[in-house]
Order: structure tokens, then C-alpha cells, then sequence
């Protein structure tokens, strides 16, 4: 399938028409009525698939549910018990294999930080499919076959690097499958292919900066035109801050290894909100405490069950990803739902004397904050009976003036305006540029030294 | 006016060592230095032989390094030779932010080094006064 460009009457500020590059435009554009057919019929398919692995048996045979001609409607989704990762944990390694062994291509397994894997089967039809949404995700921002794409994704058990790399390919690219790590090869790769477009953890594209700074390397000399960035939540600041850096686009992407992985939710060019492939997965937004659906634009635990993959399909899987949906059209006229940023995970809550606070609160504060940079460190330690937080921060070495003073104020505002922002009143601890860790992966920013009991 | 060199360091073990590394490394020299602790923090304060080389070179290796003006002045080393300077400060209102000192010949010379609320005015009047104000290559032939 070609790319098509699709011009439903819209107009630029100029008042030209505008097209909207889609890949697939008989699906993104599908008129809400027939979504909701097909994810009816594609809801009873994997109901079927289902049926075949022994969890969903016994867990459905609970729910009273038999045979897939039980739903009726989409409403009855709501009657499908949850599936939880503890779920996923409890029937490895094949309790969740809904084909024979012999028809599955590829599993992706995740070792988790609890130590118990948990692992998805695609037949080679699932991964046909998963290439798909991916090529929908990269059309979507305006990448085209004309582009040359570093993919600077960890490449395998990890989705994010195979995800993006097949999807790449079946769009056109030229795809250069370099992996995540080893930046003074990356920065020879953009330089000697010209790559116009990364995938690339927010993170690691700051450290890429600093790094490229330090190689006597201007973005001027490269030709890159727009990032792809995800695997990690991360604020609004820090995506401009990371366009602004670079001088390109920086589209935000959200996927988990149980959807697959990336190619679940991406940016389009008008960057709204994630548009989520709901012929793909039908997404539904829950309490995560009262586990009740929620309305429109409420914050919860975002749900979703899958609606193409045979080998591992899940049911109402729990993401714990924590985001609300985006009201109102995307003016590219795609029918599909956009998710927000996200916000955090329900289990990266931090409980601070009994006040619910998200890292993503403190690091949209400290983004807005000019004289520190863009490495931080949340720390909890117990004093006496309370929680104490600790946010380390380093200062911003181009706006040191050598004044102490202008420290120890800077020190004070940013305590007062986390404590008006998150309610607990941290101490603000600033440290030297580079001195705090940066990670090349996921960023872990969070250190608890409180007890456990 | 003379220069000096403000340097934020991590009030941790290590970390001004590898300051004076940095200026060993470039064959810079230290003529005074005084450090300000801020819990988790600490400003060091130098007079150095060259402070712009100094500065470039600490932040090449990702120190946060500025140049703030100094007014460097030489009194006498007796009783009452810095009192005889402050004196004169003190009557037109001035206030002195932060200061260190040194010796430059026992006996005889001292430097005194400071911030102050109006560093124009305070060098004008210590001048009229007949102090010797020190731009940063006098002070450090001293």
C-alpha cells in the first residue's frame, strides 16, 4: 500500500488546501459508525482466539462468557473480566498461546523488575498487522520513503527498536538499524547519511545534544528534520525543549510490549494528542482504585484489548499507564481517538506523607526552570516518623553568574513553587552540571530510601 | 578592576580536587582562594594567574566557572592598615558584600580583596584617597 495524501476540505492559514499525509486513509478516516462495526466483529474474533488459550477459558467460563456469539454489542465488553500483568506472570510461558507453537514467528518476553517474565507470541500475520499501525504512526507525522531513519532504539527482546524498524521499512525508508548506545557512532551515522529523522528515547536525545556539543558538532551540520520519541513518559517541556535543541519536530509515541509495543498511539502533524489505532485495540479509561470506566477527559488507568493479534490476544489488559482522552476532532480528520500525554504510571505514584504526588508534577517545574538543567534525581528518605523529598537538580552552567546568592534564592523559589504545585514542601539540593546520572534508556529518576515497613 | 573566578562546587569529596586538577593541568597559578559552604554546595573564590584560560578550561570539563569584577586594593600590613581602607568606605555608606585577604610582603603589603553594593563609587573614593585599585594583571604581579 501507497501513502495517500487526503484533502477533506481543510485550508491552511494562507488558505491553500492542505493535505494530510495518511497511510492507510480507508481506515484512519473511517466514519465512527463503521469503526464501531468492525471492533464489534473483530472484538467476537478475538473472544474466539480467546477461547483457545487455557487462562481465558477458565477466566471467561467464570464470567459466564462461553462462546464469542455471547457479545452482543460493544457494551457488553464491560461484562470481560480485567487482565492484569500478574495475570500475563501467572501463565508464562505459554498459558496466554492461543495458536500451535509452530504458527508463532516471534515472542517478545520482558524480565519486568519483579523478576517474573512475561511474554507475547505474533503469528506472521500479527506482525504484518503491527507493521501496519507503525507505518500509519511514521505517515502520520509527514516522514516519507524519502527519508533516511536512525533508529537509535535498543533492538531486541525490547519492541521499541524491531517495532519501528519493520514499520520504517515497509514505509519507504532508509532504515539504519543502529541500536540504542555507542552516541559517538550515532553522531558519525547522522553525519555520513545525512539521517533526517531518529527514534530515540526523550532522554537519550538530551544526552545525544550534550554528547554532540562535546564532539565540536552544531545541529547545523546535520540534516535532521524530526524525532520520534517515547518509551518514557516525558512533559511538554521537555519535548519543545528537545525541538528546540535540534531545530526539528519531536512527534510523541506510546506503545507497551503487551500491545505489541510501539505503533499503539502516535502524533499526527498537529500534535493534539495521541491518535490510538482503534481498529487495532478498542481503549477504555478506568478508576484505577474503583477499576469503574470513566468519562471523557478523566484522568485513569488507560485499558485495551486487542483486536488483530491471534497468538497472544489480551483482554481488557491493565497498562497502568495513567492519560484521559482528548475531546473534541484532531483537525487532520482521522476518526481515532487521541490519547494525552501521559501523565505517569499508577504504580510511579509516590505517596509523600500521605499526599499522591507524580514525578511528571516535578519535572514540568523544573523544565520551566531556566537555570537548571535537564537531569534531576527524586529522592524519599524517612526523618523520624515523616517523609522527607529531596529533588536534586543541576544548575545550568551558561547561567551561573558566580553569585551565591542568586543560588540560595533560586533554591527557595523552586522549594515554594513545588510546594504550592505538589503540596509537600521539598528540599531543592543543586548540584554541578553532569553530575547527576543520566541514563541512555529509560530514565530512572526516582530513588525511595524510605523502609519498607 | 581585577577579575576573579567563581567555581560551583558539590560539597563532596573529590570535587575541588578535581578543580585544582583542572588548573594544575593548564599551568595555572592560585594567588588566593577562599571557599563559601552552602549545604549542599559550595562557591570557590579565586585569584588566579590567568583567569580567563581558567575559566575556559574549568568549563571545558563541565564546571559551572564565571568572571565577576573584583576591587582588588593594596594596604599597608600594620595595625589598623585595612581599617584605614574600611574607613573610608564606611562614610559614604558602601557596604562590603564579601572579602578575603593576603599577605604580599610580611610587614609591609597586604592585599584585600572585596564585593561591594557600588564597586564605581568605592573605587573612585578609594582612589581619590590615594589606595592603589589593582587591575587582575598588577594583582597578580604583585
Amino acid at each position: 500500500m501507497l501513502p495517500s495524501h487526503i484533502n477533506f476540505g481543510r485550508h491552511d492559514e494562507g488558505g491553500n488546501p492542505m493535505s494530510v499525509p495518511a497511510w492507510n486513509p480507508a481506515v484512519e478516516f473511517m466514519e465512527r459508525e463503521a469503526l464501531e462495526r468492525l471492533q464489534l466483529a473483530q472484538l467476537r474474533q478475538t473472544v474466539t482466539w480467546a477461547l483457545k488459550t487455557p487462562f481465558y477459558r477458565r477466566r471467561l467460563a467464570e464470567a459466564g462468557l462461553t462462546r464469542s456469539e455471547d457479545i452482543a454489542s460493544l457494551r457488553d465488553l464491560r461484562h470481560l473480566p480485567y487482565t492484569t500483568k500478574d495475570d500475563l506472570r501467572e501463565a508464562y510461558p505459554d498459558g496466554l498461546l492461543a495458536v500451535e507453537p509452530e504458527q508463532a514467528v516471534r515472542l517478545h518476553t520482558s524480565s519486568g523488575t519483579t523478576g517474573m517474565p512475561t511474554v507475547i507470541y505474533h503469528t506472521r500475520r500479527d506482525l504484518d498487522a503491527w507493521t501496519e499501525l507503525v507505518a500509519r504512526c511514521i505517515v502520520a507525522t509527514g516522514a516519507t520513503a524519502g527519508d533516511v531513519f536512525q533508529n537509535m532504539t535498543h533492538y531486541g527482546l525490547f519492541t521499541g527498536g524491531l517495532g519501528l524498524h519493520y514499520g520504517a521499512e515497509r514505509v519507504g525508508m532508509l532504515v539504519i538499524p543502529v541500536s540504542s548506545g555507542n552516541t559517538s557512532r550515532q553522531i558519525q551515522l547522522l553525519r555520513d547519511f545525512r539521517a533526517t529523522v531518529v527514534h530515540a528515547t526523550p532522554s537519550y536525545l538530551l544526552h545525544l545534544h550534550t554528547a554532540l556539543a562535546g564532539a565540536g558538532v552544531t545541529t547545523d551540520q546535520l540534516h535532521l528534520r524530526k524525532a520520534f520519541i517515547g518509551a518514557e513518559p516525558h512533559s511538554e517541556q521537555i519535548r519543545r525543549k528537545i525541538e528546540t535543541l535540534f531545530g526539528i519536530e519531536a512527534y510523541n509515541s506510546y506503545g507497551l510490549s503487551e500491545m505489541n509495543g510501539p505503533g499503539v498511539a502516535f502524533e499526527c502533524l498537529y500534535k493534539t494528542g495521541l491518535h490510538l489505532w482503534e481498529d487495532a485495540y478498542i481503549l477504555e479509561i478506568i478508576d484505577p482504585h474503583t477499576r469503574q470506566p470513566l468519562a471523557e477527559g478523566e484522568t485513569g488507568e488507560i485499558v485495551m484489548t486487542t483486536l488483530q493479534r491471534q497468538a497472544t490476544p489480551l483482554l481488557r489488559y491493565r497498562t497502568r499507564d495513567l492519560s484521559h482522552l482528548v475531546s473534541g476532532h484532531c483537525p487532520c480528520g482521522r476518526s481515532h481517538r487521541r490519547l494525552a500525554r501521559l501523565k505517569g504510571r499508577s504504580d510511579d505514584m509516590l505517596i509523600i506523607n500521605g499526599v499522591n504526588v507524580f514525578p511528571s508534577q516535578i519535572e514540568d517545574l523544573l523544565m520551566k526552570t531556566p537555570e537548571v538543567g535537564s537531569n534531576y534525581l527524586i529522592q524519599l528518605e524517612k526523618r523520624g516518623a515523616l517523609d522527607r523529598l529531596v529533588v536534586k537538580t543541576e544548575i545550568y552552567a551558561k547561567l551561573f553568574t558566580g553569585d551565591p546568592q542568586t543560588l540560595d534564592a533560586l533554591r527557595e523559589r523552586l522549594s515554594e513553587a513545588l510546594r504550592s504545585a505538589i503540596l509537600v514542601k521539598p528540599v531543592i539540593e543543586l548540584h554541578e552540571p553532569g553530575s547527576l546520572p543520566v541514563s541512555e534508556g529509560k530514565a530512572r529518576r526516582v530513588l525511595d530510601l524510605r523502609p519498607a515497613f | 578592576m581585577a577579575e576573579q573566578l567563581s567555581v560551583f562546587v558539590d560539597n563532596k569529596p573529590g570535587r575541588l580536587n578535581a578543580l585544582t586538577g583542572v588548573l594544575r593541568d593548564h599551568r595555572i597559578n592560585i594567588r588566593a582562594m577562599t571557599i563559601a559552604n552552602h549545604r549542599d554546595y559550595g562557591v570557590a573564590k579565586l585569584l588566579v594567574s590567568d583567569p580567563r584560560l581558567a575559566q575556559r578550561a574549568l568549563m571545558e570539563q563541565g564546571f559551572a566557572a564565571a568572571l565577576q569584577s573584583v576591587l582588588a586594593i593594596v594596604i599597608e600590613d600594620r595595625p589598623g592598615g585595612l581599617h584605614a581602607a574600611l574607613e573610608i568606605l564606611a562614610e559614604r555608606q558602601i557596604n562590603v558584600l564579601d572579602a578575603y585577604g593576603f599577605v604580599v610582603a610580611p610587614g609591609q603589603r597586604a592585599a584585600w580583596c572585596m564585593e561591594v553594593d557600588d564597586p564605581d563609587e568605592a573605587e573612585r573614593l578609594l582612589t581619590t584617597h590615594g589606595l592603589q585599585v589593582l587591575t587582575a594583571r598588577e594583582l597578580y604581579q604583585l
